[in-house]
This record gives structure tokens, sequence and C-alpha cells, in this order.
């Protein structure tokens, strides 16, 4: 009954769907309120219907109704209740489920919060999201419906993957959807611009917010990801530039691209049409991100053929959003009015010189990514291309990005003077000159390349701090009147500052790690030590235990510096006989930024068990970085002239708002 | 159905979750032992989905390990092994596929864009200081707006 009640709420969000896909647009052409006014409500309503259709779906997780098919394949009634409602999304369908939620829970944001759009453009906006909430519903309905019952109850379930029964994993798909979906917002925008044929600085301002917002969820999403892929899959590794997480990070360059041309827009009208086309861009990639490794083409050419109806049925959803958007933005893109004259040396020039990195960035990984597939389709060569070619084409494009980074913020709008900026980033370049040094003089031969990157790491974060410390007129002026000053600056320059000094954190962290982190790999006895990084690690034994739906083998081992004991280390494996897999559980040990890492392989017969033992210097600073630079995203979001939903007095309700 | 979760599911994962390099692999010679880490890194387990040798748990990556060990052990320099690697199992086995007509496109995409994105700048900024002419500058900030560009 509650998967049907689930499964009737869907197809009732469909129907309200393809009401808001038609209404509001033809309201907006024919300027009649009354049919505009049909997006709000409807688009509320359709929240509402997926949020029971979702809490229906969750329910069957929850009661472990295993007349459900999905529920059958992908739960257990021994599961901890954690992963029982994480497992609604750790599958196809549930997943695309969730993907609707979102998408449904952003559409009756703007309804909501939206009051202050032009009506017409909110019209507009919603009527584009309706489109994209109606090939999601169809899709779902038609080829991925996860209310199916099964003819005959089977009396346990097949148990959620084992590798996806961990909170990391639990709850690093929402935050990549928040992402994704978030990135819709700003392509209904667009197509919402371009369908008017209007476009100038406010529209900047309302989508700025839904940007930020969509960029901090992707931004924490894939650094979770990476974290869980770290300690989770068992040999320390936390990038693997492997197809899936390029999927993610496509959307997130597009995006962080996006987020700065959106600043030149907002503040000179300038480079409108570039935005259009990145709002697009960010949206499509956010599409493929879901789709591509949805349909597991990337990984295979051939899983199309295991379900050819939902392989076709993602290519015309695609082709569809992709292919028409870009129609329509080379069919009204020329109308649109540019404005705002800078010369090269500018804030919009550097805006401009991070726009065509990341993008090429970007490019590059999408090439890499597809180009094999490609390749095969079109001549049947088959070749690689895996992380050695993303490292060599990646590192060069983001170098040059990388010394921008400090000079944007700092150069004065319209024309800029690149002379005057630099002298005052002199104390940045000086700290990044001592940090080379040090560097070079401690780790000595062969670590040149290191050593200018953690000079380079050094700059970009003092550059940050140099921004504030300028603004804030710091060292100049009595403290009290720099902490007012420091007082009264937008949030978003403290959220630009912040960003900015993570993205120099976490690159000091991928440097020292790569670079300085030590491995051991060894058969060990019971009683045998290892030695790295200047602790000695004893293996003490091993224990059987049984946890709730799995065997665990757990490792002891003491870790020792200079005699003392530090802490006792337990990795484990954990074998789950209901799909007859097992997962390495490593061991951390933190110390200040650094880790040390365990993890266990296989016994042998002999008495040894197979153990890996990893040393990570600052290895915390990848992912304190990406938590840093979210926290600037959000510190930006919350600046007061973003801030969206601020309380309008009842009768700017209906009235148009000016453009300011 | 299922079968199409797992493929996701191995792409999401990159691999059962195990240790790769086994012990009894590693070489006694340090320096042979990094190079032989370095050249798996370079090396696809073909098996698996876009992993290297030196992460894949699966028996033909370690198989092909131990006979990356076993060139550099007679002697191989590190181009000796990939070739041989190459010659053997073919160009798919290389995770930096190497410079050819058929790769071009992706090796020089990067370059190719950067080159445009930069030319079409620059088309613009000439447009644009035609458009400011127009609107009189003083000769001043022409000769500033020379210096700079």
């Amino acid at each position: 009954m509650i998967a049907e009640l689930g499964h009737y709420a869907l197809i009732l969000a469909l129907g309200l769907a393809l009401i808001q896909s038609c209404i509001p647009i033809l309201g907006a052409r024919t300027q009649d309120p009354a049919l505009m006014s049909v997006a709000g409500p409807s688009a509320l309503a359709q929240f509402g219907f997926v949020a029971v259709a979702f809490a229906a779906l969750t329910t069957c997780y929850v009661i472990s109704d295993f007349t459900v098919a999905n529920v059958f394949e992908n739960s257990h009634s021994a599961m901890p209740l954690l992963y029982k409602i994480t497992s609604v999304w750790g599958n196809h369908e549930g997943s695309m489920l969730l993907w609707v939620l979102i998408l449904s829970l952003f559409g009756a944001l703007v309804a909501r919060f939206g009051s202050n759009l032009p009506m017409t453009l909110r019209a507009n906006v919603l009527a584009v999201q309706s489109w994209i909430a109606t090939a999601f519903y169809l899709f779902i309905l038609i080829t991925s419906n996860p209310f199916l019952r099964l003819p005959q109850a089977p009396a346990e379930g097949r148990d959620l993957n084992p590798i996806l029964q961990d909170i990391g994993l639990a709850i690093h798909p929402p935050f990549l959807y928040l992402g994704y979906v978030g990135f819709s917002i700003t392509f209904s925008f667009a197509i919402a611009a371009l369908l008017e044929g209007r476009i100038d600085a406010a529209w900047a301002r309302w989508v700025r917010p839904w940007t930020l917002a969509a960029w901090v969820f992707l931004t924490l999403g894939i650094a979770m990801g990476s974290y869980w892929a770290y300690y989770e899959l068992g040999w320390g590794g936390w990038w693997f530039w492997d197809p899936v997480e390029n999927a993610s990070f496509m959307p997130w360059l597009a995006g962080t691209a996006l987020l700065h041309s959106a600043v030149v827009m907002e503040k000179r009208n300038a480079l409108k049409v570039w935005t259009i086309l990145l709002a697009i861009l960010a949206f499509s990639l956010s599409l493929m991100g879901t789709f591509l490794v949805r349909s597991g083409v990337l990984t295979s050419v051939h899983a199309f053929a295991n379900d050819p109806t939902r392989g076709v049925f993602i290519l015309v959803i695609l082709a569809t959003f992709i292919g028409g958007a870009l129609a329509l933005y080379a069919w009204r893109a020329p109308m649109l009015k540019q404005g705002g004259l800078f010369a090269p040396i500018s804030r919009e020039g550097a805006l401009i010189f991070n726009n065509l990195f990341l993008t090429t960035a970007c490019a590059t990984i999408f090439i890499g990514t597809l180009y094999p597939l490609a390749l095969e389709t079109l001549t049947g060569t088959k070749i690689s291309v895996g992380a050695p070619f993303f490292n060599m084409t990646f590192v060069p494009l983001f170098i040059p990005l990388l010394v921008v980074v400090p000079f944007g913020p700092m150069l004065a709008w319209k024309r800029g003077d690149l002379l005057g900026v630099a002298q005052r980033l002199l104390g940045a370049l000086a700290v990044a000159v001592i940090a080379i040094a040090v560097t070079f003089t401690i780790a000595g031969q062969g670590s040149l390349f290191a050593a200018f990157a953690i000079g380079l790491a050094f700059y970009v974060m003092v550059g940050a701090l140099t921004d504030l410390a300028e603004r804030t007129n710091l060292f100049r002026e009595p403290a009290t009147s720099s902490f007012t000053r420091a007082r009264g600056l937008p949030r978003s320059v403290w959220g630009t500052a912040l960003a900015h000094f993570g993205l120099g954190v976490a690159l000091l962290g991928v440097v020292c790690e790569t670079k300085w982190g030590e491995e051991r790999i060894a058969a060990m006895k019971p009683g045998q030590t290892v030695s790295i990084s200047g602790y000695d690690i004893t293996f003490d034994g091993i224990v059987r235990l049984d946890g709730p739906n799995y065997q665990e083998l757990r490792g002891k081992f003491t870790v020792r510096s200079g005699g003392v004991v530090f802490e006792i280390m337990e990795p484990s494996k954990r074998s789950f006989p209901s799909r007859e897999t097992s997962t390495t559980e490593a061991a951390l040990m933190t110390r200040k930024l650094s880790q040390v890492y365990i993890s266990l392989g296989d016994p042998s017969s002999d008495g040894s068990i197979a153990v890996r033992i990893y040393h990570k210097p600052l290895v915390l600073l990848i992912w304190l970085g990406a938590v840093v630079m979210a926290l600037g995203g959000a510190l930006s979001f919350s600046d007061r002239r973003l801030r969206v939903g601020a309380p309008k007095p009842a009768s700017a309700k209906t009235a148009l708002q000016p453009a300011e | 159905m299922r079968l199409l979760w797992l493929v996701l599911l191995a792409a999401v994962v990159g691999a059962t979750p195990a240790v790769a390099v086994q012990p009894d692999e590693v070489l006694p010679d340090q320096r042979l032992e990094a190079r032989a880490r370095d050249l798996s890194r370079e090396l696809r387990c073909m098996v698996c989905q876009n992993q290297s040798i030196d992460d894949s748990d699966a028996p033909l990556a370690r198989d092909i390990r131990i006979l990356v060990r076993e060139r550099l052990t007679a002697g191989d320099s590190d181009q000796q092994v990939l070739d041989f690697m190459t010659a053997r199992y073919g160009d798919f086995i290389l995770l930096k596929p190497r410079f050819g007509s058929q790769t071009a496109i992706l090796w020089l995409t990067p370059a190719v864009i950067v080159v445009i994105g930069v030319l079409g700048l620059l088309l613009l900024v000439r447009r644009q200081r035609k458009e400011e002419a127009a609107a009189a500058l003083s000769p001043e900030e022409q000769a500033r707006l020379d210096v700079n560009s």
C-alpha cells in the first residue's frame, strides 16, 4: 500500500509538472498574471508530492518491505537503521528519486523566495525547471521505477553493497546531487533569459546565490567522496581521475568559472553571453555526470546493451536538453546586448583569465574522459586515458591560474594597475620565496618542483590575506580603525578571501602528501615491528569478531614513537556473507594534520598477514582546504546583497521589481 | 538491472577494496622497486575500470606487476618495459596514450583551446580599443593602455 501511494504521488507530480511546463510560459507570452501565477503553487505542490513519494520509499526500506523489488535488491533486515535509510539512494532507482526530490525542492524554493523576481522571469524559470522535472519523472516511471512489487515476497533482502555501508558514502550522494541539481536553477534562469531575450546585471544578482549554493554543496560533496575513497578503498589514494570522479569535477570547474563570470556581469554588465553559456554548460555537465555514470557507458560501451530502453532514454534526455539549450543559445544570444568596456589588465581581465583556464581544464577532462569511448566507437581502437594523462595536462593548466588568483580581487575594475598590485603582493611573494628556500634546504635534491609548489601554495594563501589586509588598512592605521573597516567589509569579500585561502591550503596538502608520503608493504607476523616516518608500529595479533551483518578480522597494532606508546590502531577486514564481498576498514591515526594509515590485506598460510602502512604528511589539509573553500562560498552566500528570501513588504509581491 | 548497478558500482569504487601490491612481489632492491612502482602507475589493469595495476587487486594486475619487476631485474630501461608491454598487450595498457595520429586531438585540445581563447580575447580587446578610441581617450590614457597590453 505504501509503495503504491509513493508511485501514485510521483504520477501526480508528473501531472503537475506537465501543467507547470506550459501554462506559466503561455502566461508570460500573453502577459496574463493569472496564468503566470500557476507556477508558484504548482512548484510547491510538486515538491509536496515528490516528498510523499520519497517518504514512501524510505518507509519501505525502514520496515524492510521485501515485496518491493528495489528494497529486496538493496536492503537487509539486519542492517543498522542508518544504512537502511541511506540504501534508499544507494541504488539507481532510489538515487533518481532523490534527484527529483532535490529538483522539486529547488523549484519550490524559487517559488517561495522568488517574490522579488519580475513576474515573467519567475514564471519562465519555473516552467523550464518543470521541463527538466517532467523528463526525470518520465525516466523514473518508465525505466527506473523504485516502487515495483515482486510477485512473491522473499524472506530476506540481498543487502546493500557493503562498500556503501559507510557514513561517508551515505551523505556523499545527497551533497553531490544538491550541487548538480542546484545548477538546474542557474540553467533555468539562463533559458528563461534567452526566451525573454533580455538579460541585465540584476539577472546575475538573482542567479549568483543559486550558483554559490550549488557550488558549495558540490565542493563538499566531492571532498567527501574523496575522503571516503581514501579511507575505504584501502590504498590511501584520494583522487584517481576515474571517469566517475571526473564527471563530478567537470561541473565543479564549469560552476567555478560561472561563479566568477557572474561577478563580472553583476558588477560591470559585461560577459553576459559568456555567462549564459557557462550556466548552460554547468548544468549540461551535471546532467552528463548523473546520466553517463548511471548508464555505465563510461566504463563500458556495452553497458548500454544491458538495458537499451534506459540507455536510449538517457541519450534522448541529454540530446534534448543540452542540444536544445545550445541551439536556443546560438539563436538568441546574439540578440543580447554586450556592455562594459575594460582594459586587459583589470579585475574583469583577471576573471576572464580565470574563466579561460578553468574552462580549458574542464574541456581537457571532458575530452580525456570521453576520448577512449569516442575512439572505440569510431575506429574500434581501444586506448586508455588515465591518471598520468590528467596529471600531465591538468597541472600545467592550473599553475597559471593559481599565480593569478591573488591578483584578481586586488585589481581595480575597468583598468587595473598591475605593477601596483604586484608591489602590494611583495609580502606574499617574499613568504613564497622563504617557503621554497626552507623546503629545498630541508628536503634537498629532487624536491625542486615540490618546493616551488609549496611556495605557490603559500603565495596563494598569503595573497588572499593580503587582500583583506589592504582593504582594512591593516598596519597602516591603528588596530581599532582596521577592525572597524574589517567589520564594514561585505561578507562576499571575506568569502572570496577565505575560498582563495582554502585553495592554497588544499594545494599544500596535495603537494606534501604526494611528495613526502611514505609507504611500507609487509607480510607481518604477530610481534613484528615496522618503522615509518619516526613511528614504530608493532603488530600485536588478530581477532575474529561478529558484526550485525558481517564477520570481521581485526588486527591490533601498537604505535610507538621513541619507545612511548602513542596509540593502538585496529584496521579490519569485513566480509559480508549476503553479498560474498568484503571491505577493508583502514585504521587512521591523526597527529596534527598528518595521518598514519594502516590497512589489512589477506592472511597467508604461514600465519602472516599482508599489511600496508602509510604515513601521509599534512594529508588532512586536502579536505580541510575544500571545507575552507566551501565556507568561503557560504559566507559569500550570506552577503546581504545576495541573500535570497529577504522578507519583502507584502505590496512588493505583486509589483514588478525594477532592475537595480 | 542489478548488473547495471554493479557495473556502476564498480565504476564508483574503481575496484574491490583490498590491497594492491603484495609483500611477496616487492623487490629487495629499493631503487628498482621504486621504478617498478612508477611504471605500475602508468600501466592499466585491463580487466578493471580505468585502474592502474599498482592500485588493482585483480590477478591479471598481479601478473603484470610481477612481469614488470622481472623485466626491470633483467636490466630493461623504463621505456623498454613500456615498449614490451605495449607490444604484448597493445596501446590499451598505457594509461598515458602515446602521441599519434589517433590521439593528436586528445593531446592538442588543451593547447588549442588556450590559443583560441587568447586570440579571441585579443580580438575582443582590439575591438574594444577601437570603440574606446571613438570615445576619445586622452593621449596619456592611450599610452598607458598600450604599455599594459
